[in-house]
């Protein structure tokens, strides 16, 4: 079971239980959907934008502890970031958990992880890279303007 | 970890007087003798796929080593020979399915190709726009897309039977949907999600009364029970060997020898004409008419191993011995707290979808996965049905020839382990 525990860390499990940020944001200037498709996770972000930064932040959704956890720490670390503080930091978030760096990621410093190193044990899990990411495949959907419905196949 | 007191079900009825135990199958089934994660796997996938047992694997590397070569063009030994094979292997399901001529057996990749091949071929000859196709609302999505496609392409209306709160075909609601407008009626015979088995005789009468032609999507009832399809008078029935015990990549389209004989081919190519001429192309004759290209030959000659062990055991005997192990499933998840089980369909076989309150069934698969435990979690590519039950995803157990009573300990053994982890 330790395997277990490196993946689901009670941080990640509180986060699950207790998922911050859960809510919608009547004063939003921009909203994206995004979907999982192999295990049926939604989530709904609301980013309320200003001056190239992330002012506020939500989401809405259903999905499996991972997805909801990640989802969670992701609000609380990119509120107050910059649009591309929080892209740098996706592209970090994205070496921790699948152990590759993203093809066209920048070479500068990497910013810290904080909180959300909690989700190293997921690299271990391949097919869980996904619940992991959707969130912020979502945040770079909306940060980018994007319209339609993000999805991890 | 501690205070693990796992409820024991009442045991099942010892198989005393049956013609073979699960436990002793599992000798011929070689990945089932692989630890996964450290642990005896425990696989309960097999809606998914089947393992293959090891006379499936010998046969496979017997026919590249022996036997291969083209079939229908040589004249050379070689090919003599795999033809013989391959063609056996037609008659093998004949009989298996009880069709009346091996003309009416056409191999495709799987059950969606045999499906595809009926949806476009059938369409393009008997439909016009405004005919309806009746599906039903536990459809596996190789048993909607197909169809609404053509609807899309002919101008034609699908409509979709809904379920009882029991997770059965709501049988007036069938009824009443049912018109001389209804020209196929395409359903299920087993769901792969509820394990309903549904009753395809009454629906092929009631469909024949209206002029209907039937579609049975046979991918979860082939491997579980006795299927003859003149008794079922279905027209069409399609299912997959990989399912069945048999290899990936080959499936099974019976269909009545007068309709395949006015229906167009599918696809055009080698092996399926009778003569090629820039001016005139005629077609082959049945089967082949819908086989064009080179086949999956390998692979379809191994497929009459799986037969001749399905043939063996005796379906009749695979369904009694695996209605018992489903029984005894059901009471034990039943006594899990929190675990919930989707349908309660009078007949049943094959599969049981149920979720663990709390619990998301992706995690809940990846805790029963460090078990060696193998289930699926999602959407069982049935997400109409999903909707229907009002959830995104569930967990489902589903069993073949080789599970035990204790493989089904371990699952509930695991479903408690899930629990405590999760602070349940
Ligand atoms: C009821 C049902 N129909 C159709 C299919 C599709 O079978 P295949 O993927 O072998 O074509 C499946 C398999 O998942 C199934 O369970």
């Amino acid at each position: 079971m330790s395997d277990l525990r490196d993946l689901y860390q009670e941080m990640i499990l509180d986060h699950q239980r207790h998922p911050r940020n859960f809510c919608v944001l009547p004063d939003a200037t921009r909203q994206q959907e995004g979907y999982n498709l192999l295990c049926g996770d939604r989530i709904t972000l609301y980013l309320k934008l200003r001056d190239n930064r992330i002012e506020n932040i939500s989401f809405q959704g259903s999905g499996c502890a991972i997805s909801t956890a990640s989802a969670s720490v992701m609000t609380e670390s990119v509120k107050g970031k910059t649009i591309e503080e929080a892209l740098a930091l996706f592209e970090a978030f994205h070496e921790l958990v699948t152990g590759q760096v993203s093809p066209g990621a920048g070479r500068g410093p990497r910013p810290s992880l904080g909180k959300l190193a909690v989700f190293s044990g997921v690299r271990e899990f391949p097919v869980r890279v996904k619940c992991a990411t959707l969130a912020w495949h979502t945040l770079r959907a909306a940060l980018e303007g994007r319209q339609e419905t993000v999805s991890t196949e | 970890m501690s205070r693990l007191s796992v409820p024991r079900p009442r045991l099942a009825e010892p198989n005393a007087g049956s013609k073979w135990q699960a436990e002793a199958l599992r000798d011929e089934f070689p990945i089932l003798q692989r630890p996964i994660r450290g642990k005896g796997l425990v696989y309960l996938d097999n809606a998914a796929t089947t393992q293959k047992p090891r006379a499936v694997i010998e046969a496979l590397r017997r026919f590249y080593e022996e036997l291969n070569a083209n079939v229908h063009r040589g004249i050379h030994y070689l090919s003599e020979q795999a033809t013989q094979a391959f063609e056996q292997t037609r008659s093998a399901v004949q009989r298996f399915i009880g069709a009346r001529s091996t003309r009416e057996i056409i191999f495709t990749r799987g059950t969606t190709e045999s499906i595809n091949l009926v949806a476009w071929s059938f369409s393009r000859r008997f439909l016009q726009p405004g005919d309806e196709i009746l599906i039903t609302h536990m459809e596996h999505h190789s048993n909607i897309v197909p169809w609404q496609m053509v609807c899309e392409e002919r101008g034609v209306v699908l409509r979709t039977v809904p379920l009882t709160s029991e997770g059965e075909l709501n049988w007036s609601a069938f009824e009443r949907l049912l018109s001389s407008k209804t020209k196929v009626v395409s359903v299920a015979h087993v769901s792969n999600v509820l394990g309903t088995v549904n009753p395809v005789r009454e629906i092929v009468r009631a469909a024949h009364a209206v002029g209907a032609k039937v579609l049975v999507d046979g991918a979860q009832a082939v491997p579980h029970l006795p299927v003859d399809v003149q008794e079922l008078d279905c027209d069409f029935y399609a299912f997959s060997a990989h399912k069945m015990y048999g290899p990936t990549g080959v499936g099974v389209l019976y269909g009545k020898e007068e309709l395949l004989e006015a229906m167009p081919p599918y696809q055009g190519g080698g092996d399926m004409i009778a003569s090629v001429s820039f001016e005139r192309t005629t077609y082959n004759t049945l089967p082949y008419k819908f086989e064009a290209g080179t086949p999956n030959i390998a692979d379809i000659v191994a497929f009459r191993a799986a037969i001749d062990f399905l043939n063996r055991l005796d379906m009749m005997e695979v369904y009694t011995q695996e209605e018992k192990l489903t029984k005894y499933a059901l009471t034990a998840l039943h006594e899990v707290p929190g675990v919930v089980i989707y349908g309660r369909p009078a007949h049943r076989c094959g599969a049981i979808a149920f979720n663990l309150d709390g619990i998301h069934p992706h995690d809940l698969g990846t805790v029963l996965d460090q078990e060696g435990i193998a289930i699926r979690t999602g959407h069982h590519c049935a997400q109409p049905l999903m909707d229907w039950l009002g959830v995104a995803a569930t967990a489902r157990a589903s069993f073949g020839v080789y599970n035990t009573v204790e493989d089904v300990d371990r699952l509930v053994a695991g479903l408690y382990r899930a629990r405590e982890f999760f602070h349940l």
